[in-house]
């Protein structure tokens, strides 16, 4: 049920402009709303998009909230790439990585 | 008046946000066959365009997710995307809202569509409509098919609503186009991103050319995933088409791997003139 909530915060953060607002001014309080677990509240604090992408996070969410932060494209895939290294698998969702993860367009 | 024109396109966000890092010897003719798509789009003087795309997350979620929407606006806004991302300014697209609502009740016929008086386009509708109507003066009727949270439509409801859809357009006197969106084999969004099954590409638009309703459907979610990856369950766009279009067959104007686009750069029409001549006769 986290990660709906993880996803939905994400989902919400993409489209809605006074939810951005309120992830630069007062992130606690936002990530308390969503009542995300603290690993999942660490990866948004850390804008640690590989972890989110481990977590499950759909990726299409994930590419959204990835430009938003200012990841340059190569960074992006990379820090996905980084983090299977790190973490292992996909945990949940329909994105998991293939052959390790290996390739792509970087 | 019905349908004026039909075709499908890839819609990946690097087309435009990474254009300039694709292999000029497959970029250039590849966007040479969207010229050509615009220009025959803009031939058959459309009074509308349907977009049949498979939308991220932009404007449904999981809370509530339509596996059939059609936009019911005389106005919509994208992209949803950091514009600067995406390369393409964020702006006002003009609907067509009293079209729409005669599609609609119409497409409800036979299809439990969801209506959305207000949408968000991202890259899966402005990609295509920055190269098709570059200055965005074109009213737009977006259609949308759950392509990203399971459980998924089935490829044989997409089908029929393409066909649905066609119905729609017949009864209405306005000159309409469409146009599907998606792409076929893809693994975006992942560390895989860029990977693409060229021959999975290649025999899914044969299937599509020949309008082959059984061949197109009979793919598993399981096998697609498998072998297309989770980018291609977006093929209910344009499997859709091919129902709108049933009796009509395809033709396939370009395609071809474009790894850092993550997709396959594809552009196909299918030839409306003959299906009237058929009917005619």
């Amino acid at each position: 049920m986290t990660l709906y909530r993880l996803q939905k915060l994400l989902y919400e953060l993409n489209r809605d402009r006074q939810v951005q607002e309120a992830f630069l001014t007062d992130l606690e309080h936002l990530l308390c709303e969503y009542q995300l677990s603290e690993e999942e509240a660490e990866a948004i604090r850390s804008d640690d998009v590989g972890k989110l992408y481990i977590l499950g996070v759909n990726g299409q969410i994930l590419m959204h909230f990835a430009a938003w932060r200012g990841y340059a494209w190569d960074a992006y895939i990379q820090a996905m790439k980084d983090a299977l290294a790190e973490h292992g698998q996909v945990r949940g969702g329909i994105y998991a990585a293939v052959e390790g993860g290996e390739g792509g367009a970087v | 008046m019905s349908l004026v024109f039909a075709g499908i396109m890839s819609h990946g966000p690097g087309m435009t946000a990474r254009a300039e890092r694709a292999d000029p010897a497959v970029r250039e003719p590849f966007y040479a066959a969207l010229e050509r798509l615009r220009e025959e789009l803009e031939r058959s003087k459309p009074d509308a365009l349907i977009v049949i795309a498979a939308e991220h997350f932009a404007n449904f979620f999981m809370n509530n997710m339509p596996a059939y929407a059609i936009g019911m606006a005389d106005e919509y806004e994208g992209p949803i995307e950091d514009p600067e991302w995406l390369r393409i300014e964020r702006r006002s697209i003009p609907g067509a809202a009293d079209l729409s609502r005669r599609i609609v009740g119409k497409v409800m016929e036979t299809v439990d569509v969801t209506y959305a008086e207000e949408w968000k386009f991202d890259h899966g509708i402005m990609v295509p409509l920055n190269f098709l109507t570059p200055r965005f003066d074109l009213p737009v009727i977006p259609a949308n098919i759950n392509c990203q949270g399971p459980p998924l439509t089935p490829l044989s409801r997409a089908y029929e609503f393409g066909r649905a859809i066609r119905a729609a357009c017949d009864a209405a006197p306005e000159r309409i186009a469409l146009m599907g969106t998606g792409g076929i084999s893809h693994w975006p969004a992942t560390p895989n991103s860029g990977k693409i099954n060229v021959e999975w590409d290649r025999e899914f638009l044969r299937r599509w050319s020949a309008n082959d309703r059984a061949a197109l459907t009979c793919y598993s979610d399981a096998e697609t995933l498998r072998d297309a990856g989770q980018g291609g369950f977006e093929i209910r766009t344009l499997t859709a088409v091919a129902g709108a279009c049933e009796g009509s067959m395809g033709e396939v104007w370009f395609c071809e791997p474009i790894p850092i686009f993550a997709t396959s750069g594809f552009a196909a029409v299918m030839d409306l003139n003959a299906e009237a001549e058929a009917r005619a006769a």
